[in-house]
């Protein structure tokens, strides 16, 4: 296979740099301010940020966007879905920075190495969404990991924060432990690390007799310990409630959408490449088991946050139940037909936008109302309506959104998925989705109802700046218009794997 | 183009109201009447015009929304659809004027909420685009949820989440039904959602849609949709709460309106895409042959009874809601024309009348402040001209010859008894215990001796009367000559029930 060596492969690899360099240079200039209270280290990662987006574009004009490139000696692999994916965990950052600029939970004389280590995780996710090689995916997976450990305890006078980074930790661990043995195991039938490569001998060796179904089985479910781990799907969910509840609240909406978006990346890529030819995944029958984990997935998510009463908690188990309907995209990769695989993947690309916006939304209210009520509980929303009706009214798009009434984004996103799955003749798994939605709604609902139907004893309006609007705004609008116009359903079709 | 204007004049009208200043209340009712006598007036035009071939253009609209599923904005009018805009159309300005004085809180939000509710209403009806349909099918939960919710009485929350998980639940059995038929509408390049092209295929032997099997399955998925809104029994326990939590208007618009969206979809999509489907559910053979009927039929009986045992008075007029659509269903299940014009022209009266009841009660609870039947006692004499009107709703309502509800009673029945013997007769059961709990009532609130307590008790006034008035005349005139009703429909019904029978005979 071609592929470019080093030195070619570093105009390419330009984005990533471009982080790592910044995220240097935020470092040197946080040591260099006096001031602790100084801003200039959030708005120099922003910068970075806006220059890796900068040679993102560009190193993507180069290539076209129909072309793609192997760098590294076919270690990362430069194409469509990787743009797509490096361009929304950019954006997310960029969110969770002017987020973390508005908290005031965080401590301002640590906030130097918070935004060094933002920049750090989001140059392993894009690691994590371009990697063609085991060695690689796990290398960026373990990248990802570790700063989002420090970042998960980074309030550091919370005990709650230290506990979450502790369970992070342990469960992390114990994932990517797992992963790597069933990535080694792999790598023992098959002789390469290349993700292309295992998909070309998987079937070989298979047809031969010298690896048994059971055993790729057995290193499939290992492997996907450690990127359920990562998306957080069933049974490897048990950390996030915890971690998102403990967390800073930007980090809890990074974690939420970047990290996750990240997973599924390295999900689709990994399966998509690896086991291109799907009568392994259908030997195996990979797609029941994805499919059983994605129902899962979503049950135990929207049923567990049922009770909940901490609305960060809440977000955190709702999306882990949206982490099982995008799973449910995923299970069509095991689908015989390549057409159908393609709408799986497109319907992913466009539920992940929808997401992005959505999710990332509400979890601003919240940091918004921790700010201005000193509570995450969901009695800090009673009256919102009349306190600060435009963020109550921003919430209730984002929840509706959400749940998945028409005309929100959240309903186009359930639309496209829903659809796909149906096509791929999984009518089982599109009901036990929508009733799941149903069920949803009864949680998100409870939000609306203190902020609309109940009132607070304290009746006395919150304050906002402008600029809280404006960043409001910015996830409001999408959330209205994306599923109404045409460009975003072509522009999903776009970016998936080849 | 006038369709489309008449479906987002209420949206325009509330961004206009979002736009007032929360202190200028009058503004914003005066506001809120206007854009919602707009439709009106162009529903009377429509009323003046739907039959002129060379003014059709004016009603109808079709461009291209979503390419990547080829979804259309396409909205038209038939009969069926033009009488229910018009009962829309007709009901919203009522509505606003029966909320000027008792909506205490928020009137801004509460106006936007209902003109958005409108649109969403107007959509469903003239919607063409199966997609379209299902969104302005959705479009109308939001805001009923929060006028339920924040407006209304004591136990609004339960009502409002009821309401809102009953017929979310409904509408995603509905949507696995629209994803299938979309999926098996053709090869991926040509699917459509659009529902006369639609209509088409299921009509063409071969044709994957028109696979009896196959619309068996996508009628169940419809009409659990369609039946929750109606309600049918089981899916109805929703509305007596609703009804009882909402405040007047609203209960005016869910009894009028909402519940004809039920109907409405069972004709639109169920009858005339999935006759077949129909067929199998109302041949006559067995259980499952006669279950349409036979849900007709418990919705009689069931919601007479059930309002006959009630002692509030909102909640009295609600079950007597479910008993009448029963008449719609079983209209509807004899499939027939006599049947199927009774039902529909049922739809309409029942809009009407309800809508009268329902304000009625509001009167009097505005007044009162409960709405405890045994509570009164000789308003007769307290108030002549409420009790005069309300005489005239209760026997229109109970189904007195002369009036409007009758007509659609007698004609569903009509109907069913030559499709469904046993069944119509037992469901002149509804009719006599619809008699009775409205003339005890009668008995009860108007008549007898007057509780001192409402010595001083004001009389209707002129507010009142004029949202009721407009109502009142439609029911005479309707119970006279009913045709200028019937004729707007007609031709859609004889083709629709050409078609039903048919299968019909084809099947058995």
């Amino acid at each position: 296979m071609d592929y470019l060596e080093n030195i070619e492969s570093l105009a390419y690899f330009s984005p990533e740099i471009v982080l790592v360099v910044f995220a240097a240079a935020v470092i040197i200039l946080d040591l260099l301010v006096k001031n602790r209270e100084s801003e200039k280290t959030a708005y120099l990662s922003l910068v970075g940020l806006g220059c890796s987006l900068v040679a993102i574009l560009l190193t993507n004009s180069i290539l076209g966007t129909d072309e793609s490139k192997n760098l590294f000696f076919g270690m990362i692999r430069l194409d469509g879905f990787a743009v797509f994916f490096k361009v929304l965990l950019l954006l997310a950052t960029a969110a969770t920075i002017l987020f973390s600029l508005r908290s005031e939970e965080l401590d301002a004389r640590l906030k130097g190495e918070y935004y060094a280590l933002l920049l750090a995780v989001t140059f392993g996710m894009f690691l994590m969404a371009s990697s063609t090689n085991l060695l690689m995916i796990f290398i960026s997976l373990e990248t990802v990991s570790l700063t989002s450990y420090i970042l998960a305890g980074f309030l550091t006078h919370s005990p709650r924060s230290s506990e979450a980074a502790f369970k992070y930790i342990t469960y992390g661990a114990v994932a990517s432990g797992t992963m790597l043995f069933g990535l080694s195991l792999i790598y023992g039938m098959t002789g390469t690390g290349d993700l292309a490569a295992i998909g070309q001998q998987l079937p070989i060796v298979l047809a031969e007799g010298q690896v048994t179904t059971l055993g790729i089985l057995i290193a499939i479910t290992f492997i996907l310990a450690g990127i359920g781990y990562k998306i957080a799907s069933v049974p490897f969910h048990m950390w996030s409630p915890d971690v998102y509840e403990g967390a800073p609240i930007p980090i809890t909406a990074f974690l939420s959408v970047a990290s996750k978006a990240a997973g599924f990346a390295l999900f689709l890529r990994f399966f998509f490449s690896g086991f291109g030819n799907s009568e392994v995944m259908q030997s195996i029958d990979l797609g029941l088991l994805l499919a059983i984990v994605s129902a899962l997935t979503m049950t135990i998510g929207n049923l567990a946050a049922l009770p909940q009463r901490n609305v960060k908690r809440l977000l955190a188990y709702s999306s882990i139940a949206h982490g099982g309907y995008i799973l449910m995209g995923a299970v069509l990769l095991t689908n015989g037909d390549a057409a159908i695989v393609d709408k799986g993947i497109g319907a992913i690309i466009f539920y992940l936008i929808v997401y992005f916006f959505m999710n990332l939304g509400a979890f601003y209210v919240v940091v918004l109302i921790a700010n201005e009520a000193g509570t995450e509980m969901i009695e800090g929303y009673r009256g919102l309506s009349s306190r600060a009706p435009l963020v109550a009214g921003a919430m209730a798009i984002f929840l509706a959104s959400l749940i998945g009434i028409p005309i929100f984004a959240g309903f186009f996103g359930k639309w496209v998925l829903f659809t796909a799955v149906i096509e791929g003749n999984l009518y089982w798994l599109a009901f036990v989705g929508l009733l799941n939605s149903v069920v949803s709604l009864y949680y998100y609902a409870r939000i609306l109802k203190a902020m609309y139907f109940e009132s607070a004893e304290d009746t006395e309006r919150f304050s906002f700046s402008k600029g809280t609007f404006a960043l409001l705004s910015v996830f409001v609008v999408p959330t209205l218009l994306i599923g109404l116009l045409n460009i975003f359903y072509s522009l999903s079709e776009k970016f998936t794997l080849q | 183009m006038l369709l489309s204007l008449m479906i987002f004049v209420p949206l325009l009208g509330m961004i206009v109201v979002l736009l007032l200043p929360r202190e200028s209340e009058e503004l914003i009712k005066r506001v809120a009447l206007v854009f919602t006598l707009i439709p009106l007036i162009l529903a009377v035009y429509l009323y003046m015009t739907y039959n002129q071939p060379d003014l059709e253009h004016l009603w109808k609209q079709d461009v291209p929304w979503i390419d990547t599923f080829n979804i259309q904005y396409h909205v038209g009018i038939d009969g069926l659809s033009a009488i229910l805009i018009l009962l829309t159309a007709l009901l919203g300005p009522i509505c606003v004027l029966a909320s000027w004085r008792n909506i205490e809180k928020g009137i801004k939000a509460y106006m936007a909420l209902f003109l958005l509710l409108e649109t969403g209403m107007l959509g469903f009806f003239a919607a063409l685009d199966l997609f379209l349909f299902f969104v302005f099918f959705e479009l109308t939960l939001l805001p009923m949820y929060f006028l339920i919710g924040v407006w209304g009485g004591p136990r609004r929350e339960y009502a409002a989440i009821k309401f809102f998980l009953y017929t979310l639940f409904g509408s995603v059995l509905m949507l696995v039904a629209i994803i299938a038929v979309y999926l098996n509408s053709g090869i991926p390049d040509d699917r459509t959602f659009d529902i006369p092209t639609l209509i088409t295929l299921a009509g063409t032997p071969g044709h994957a849609l028109a696979d009896p099997v196959f619309q068996r399955w996508i009628f169940a998925g419809f009409f659990i949709g369609f039946a929750v809104k109606v309600p049918i029994f089981p899916f109805h326990t929703w509305l007596p709460d609703a009804h009882v939590e909402a405040p007047t208007a609203i209960s005016v618009i869910l009894a009028g309106v909402l519940l004809k969206m039920g109907t409405y979809g069972l004709v639109r999509i169920n009858m005339d895409m999935l006759p077949e489907g129909m067929a199998f559910f109302t041949n006559g053979v067995g259980f499952i042959g006669n279950s349409l009927a036979l849900l007709g039929f418990i919705n009689i009986v069931y919601g007479s009874f059930c309002a006959l045992a009630q002692t509030d008075f909102k909640k009295l007029v609600a079950y007597s809601s479910i008993g009448h659509m029963g008449f719609v269903i079983l209209g509807l299940a004899a499939g027939n024309e006599t049947g199927v014009t009774g039902a529909i022209l049922q739809m309409f009266n029942h809009g009407v009348i309800s809508a009268m009841l329902f304000l009625l009660v509001g009167v009097l609870y505005d007044r009162a402040h409960h709405r405890e039947i045994d509570g009164f006692g000789g308003l007769g004499n307290r108030m002549p001209v409420y009790t005069g009107i309300t005489v005239l709703a209760f026997m229109a309502s109970l189904g007195l010859p002369g009036l409007s509800g009758f007509i659609g009673e007698a004609f569903s029945l009509l109907g069913a008894y030559e499709r469904f013997q046993t069944l119509a007769i037992l469901s002149t059961i509804g009719i006599v215990v619809g008699a009775a709990y409205f003339l005890w009532t009668l008995q009860r609130v108007f008549l007898g001796t007057l509780n001192p307590k409402y010595e001083e008790l004001p009389e209707i006034n002129r507010r009142e009367i004029l949202t009721l008035v407009p109502l009142g005349i439609l029911t005479i005139v309707l119970g006279i000559w009913p045709h200028f009703a019937i004729e707007m429909f007609s031709e859609t019904v004889t083709e629709l029930t050409t078609k039903i029978m048919g299968t019909l005979e084809a099947s058995l």
